[in-house]
């Protein structure tokens, strides 16, 4: 009865295989730590993330590989994404060090356990080519974010923040399978290159589809947080530890942009007429939305909640570029959908980059006690520490898009897709908005340059965190004149990645 | 209309009903009873479809486990004991009715020879197994998410545990070595003060 079974190739796995045998290990591990500080946990997860990010450079192949019956995918847009989540985990880990130390009820091993299992979620969703993987990594991440969100016992604000993300991510995983199961059965398959295929070759039940994929979207839009299923990104910022609102704010944006490309790019391209209106309201909207609302917001922590709403709108629009209606010739198609995808991931790449950096700060602000999180804690901080005023500077200019940042680059990439996509309207829209999103940016900067600081105390941080945090914005300002590296690299990948 | 499809559609308008009043039931083990019978005749339905290992594993773990567990908690919150025990009797004509309508449906899908209905248009050849077939797929094809599930439960026991545990209790455990060294100035303090006149 197995005659016919082949053993998998474990190969292009090798990472996930990896990362799932430390983290248990780690598990284990912990138990035997009695450092209070749980040194040798934190060490023992970055060197895995090391580890991964190794072994994911040593296996790398220029062809897209499948494996496990065609339900793990591993092509170039996969290792650039995975390579760009073990930097960002690891950034993310070394950022909130001091802050779990100092708060210790969540300095416990299971902290580093759950964002390693996060991880695994996130790489399980990058190279998803099922229904059934796209799930299960989506679960996998949002069940260990929940728990951590919700770490911190003692603070009321963060079992509250927990439980609201809890049950409606739970609402949108109910949305997301309800609507995979109608396209699974109007197309009969799980396999998302299956699907593509059926797609192409006979129409399928155009209905049923649509109705389907209203809730696939409705689903992936809880996820990625753009309006109007957004309501949960401002509680969940602002309630969750800073430490654990970093992580959920950086490196599952990677993720889900990898999901919306394998999803709708590379399953449900021939629906691209129906998902690209959709796609453009609820850009349209979140772009409104979320610089409207980041406007009125006192708490820093969810201003960067709106602005990170109206980011995700913004990426959105590089997605909605890549199918023209009326695309002449094969190769001009396929290089239109080329540029415009490269934009979508060069905009997250570089948003995530920011989004870290920016909540970096907050926690370096923050000590025992004390969370720094009102735009009022950053009043005149470049009279306690000019060199990071000057950094949170340049980071909330790459925010607002402000040549020559990383952030600048992002958006001018997007836009130059969405004109050649014959949408100008909508480019015109999307740098309205920015325009506006500006002013909360700057504001920030006014704060810390021109107001008196309310309190005088000199910013702390270790060294390991002082250094990366300047590389950090430094590297923002630094990729944003050498924008090209990292557009070449997702325009590279890309290239090898669509089929 | 034929007994199948009567059979049919007599599961789907219960299912509908039950499914409605879990989220209308304003009494929280009404919502808990009616989701049990929800189940139950949604197993009926797959039972239908000749998918008898769903059929069982539907009633086995959410009825039997998932549910029992639910409507223990949803008690448990009411710590009132002479409640609980009043509840037993205003909850039964609800638990009764419930209780024949799922034995009625069980009788019309596994029913007696005379009720027996006949096998549904999409059977399955004879000799194979659904839960033979299941079993294959999952330890083959679908080997990958089939482990990953594993990791998705090691979370949530991790969480669970992370959350819920909060350290052992400080027991009145007595070192008797210390104790042994304990010299009078450890337990009694001599003040010095002056003498109080009144």
């Amino acid at each position: 009865m197995f005659d016919q079974f082949v053993v998998p190739d474990l190969l292009p796995a090798a990472p996930e295989i990896f990362l799932v045998v430390m983290a248990s290990a780690i598990l284990l591990i912990d138990l035997f730590v009695k450092d209070s500080r749980r040194t040798a946990t934190f060490a023992l997860s970055v060197l895995t993330l090391l580890g991964c990010a190794v072994i994911q450079t040593m296996t790398w192949t220029p062809d897209i590989t499948y494996t496990f019956s065609n339900m793990f995918v591993d092509d170039q847009m996969a290792d650039l994404l995975k390579l760009f989540l073990y930097l960002t985990v690891i950034m993310v880990l070394f950022y909130s060090r001091a802050y779990v130390i100092d708060r210790g009820e969540m300095n416990k091993g299971e902290y580093y356990v759950l964002a390693l299992f996060a991880t695994l979620g996130m790489m399980v969703m990058i190279s998803a080519n099922s229904f059934v993987t796209v799930y299960i990594g989506i679960e996998l991440l949002s069940l260990s974010l929940y728990a951590m969100v919700a770490l911190n016992r003692a603070s009321l604000s963060a079992s509250e923040a927990a439980m609201k993300y809890f049950i409606l991510g739970a609402l949108a995983s109910g949305l997301l399978l309800y609507g995979m199961s109608m396209i699974y059965g109007g197309t009969g398959s799980l396999e998302l290159t299956a699907i593509d295929e059926v797609l192409r070759n006979d129409g399928a039940n155009g209905k049923l589809l649509v109705f389907g994929l209203v809730f696939l979207i409705a689903g992936l839009a809880f996820k990625l947080g753009v309006v109007p299923f957004h309501m949960w990104i401002p509680d969940v910022y602002h309630g969750a530890p800073t430490s654990v609102t970093l992580l959920i704010g950086s490196a599952p944006k990677l993720a889900a942009f990898a999901v919306v490309m394998r999803l709708l790019v590379n399953g449900l391209l021939p629906l691209a007429v129906e998902w690209q209106n959709m796609l453009i309201i609820m850009a349209v909207l979140s772009m409104a939305i979320g610089n409207l609302a980041a406007i009125a917001q006192s708490n820093i922590k969810r201003m960067l909640a709106y602005s990170a709403i109206s980011h995700m709108g913004f990426m959105l629009l590089g997605i909605v570029s890549g199918v023209v209606g009326d695309a002449s010739g094969q190769f001009d198609a396929a290089h239109h959908a080329l540029a415009a995808y490269g934009s979508a991931m060069f905009y997250v790449i570089a948003y995530v980059l920011m989004s870290l950096g920016t909540f970096g700060m907050i926690l370096l602000m923050a000590r025992s006690g004390f969370e720094a999180d009102t735009l009022d804690d950053f009043k005149g901080l470049n009279q306690r520490s000019p060199w990071f005023a000057a950094v949170m500077m340049m980071l909330m200019f790459s925010m607002a898009g402000i040549p020559f940042f990383i952030g600048f680059f992002a958006k001018l990439s997007v836009l130059m897709a969405v004109i050649d996509a014959g949408h100008t309207w909508l480019a015109i829209v999307a740098v309205l908005f920015s325009l506006i999103g500006a002013f909360y940016y700057l504001r920030v900067v006014k704060l810390m340059y021109f107001d008196a600081p309310e309190d005088a105390t000199p910013i702390g941080g270790s060294a390991d965190m002082r250094l990366l945090l300047s590389v950090n914005g430094v590297a923002v300002a630094a990729l944003g004149l050498f924008p090209q590296v990292i557009m070449a690299l997702c325009a590279f990948s890309l290239l090898n990645s669509l089929n | 209309m034929d007994f199948q499809t009567f059979v049919f559609y007599f599961l789907s308008a219960i299912l509908v009903f039950a499914a409605l009043r879990v989220i209308t039931a304003r009494n929280p083990i009404h919502a808990a009873l009616h989701l049990i019978l929800a189940f139950f005749t949604c197993g009926g339905i797959w039972a239908l479809l000749q998918a008898e290992f769903l059929a069982i594993a539907i009633i086995l773990v959410y009825v039997g486990a998932v549910m029992v567990l639910f409507l223990f908690v949803v008690m448990m919150l009411d710590i009132n004991l002479d409640r609980i025990r009043q509840g037993f009797w205003n909850y039964l004509p609800l638990g009764a009715v419930l209780g024949l309508l799922m034995v009625l449906e069980m009788g019309l899908v596994l029913g007696n020879k005379a009720l027996q209905i006949p096998a549904s248009a999409a059977v399955t050849p004879p000799g194979v197994s659904n839960v033979k077939e299941i079993g294959r797929l999952m330890f083959t094809d679908f080997v990958y998410p089939f482990e990953l599930a594993s990791i998705v439960l090691l979370v949530g026991m991790i969480a669970a545990i992370a959350l819920t545990w909060r350290g052992r209790k400080k027991s009145k455990y007595i070192n008797p070595n210390q104790q042994v060294f304990v010299k009078a100035k450890d337990r009694l303090r001599v003040l010095q003060m002056p003498v109080e006149k009144d």
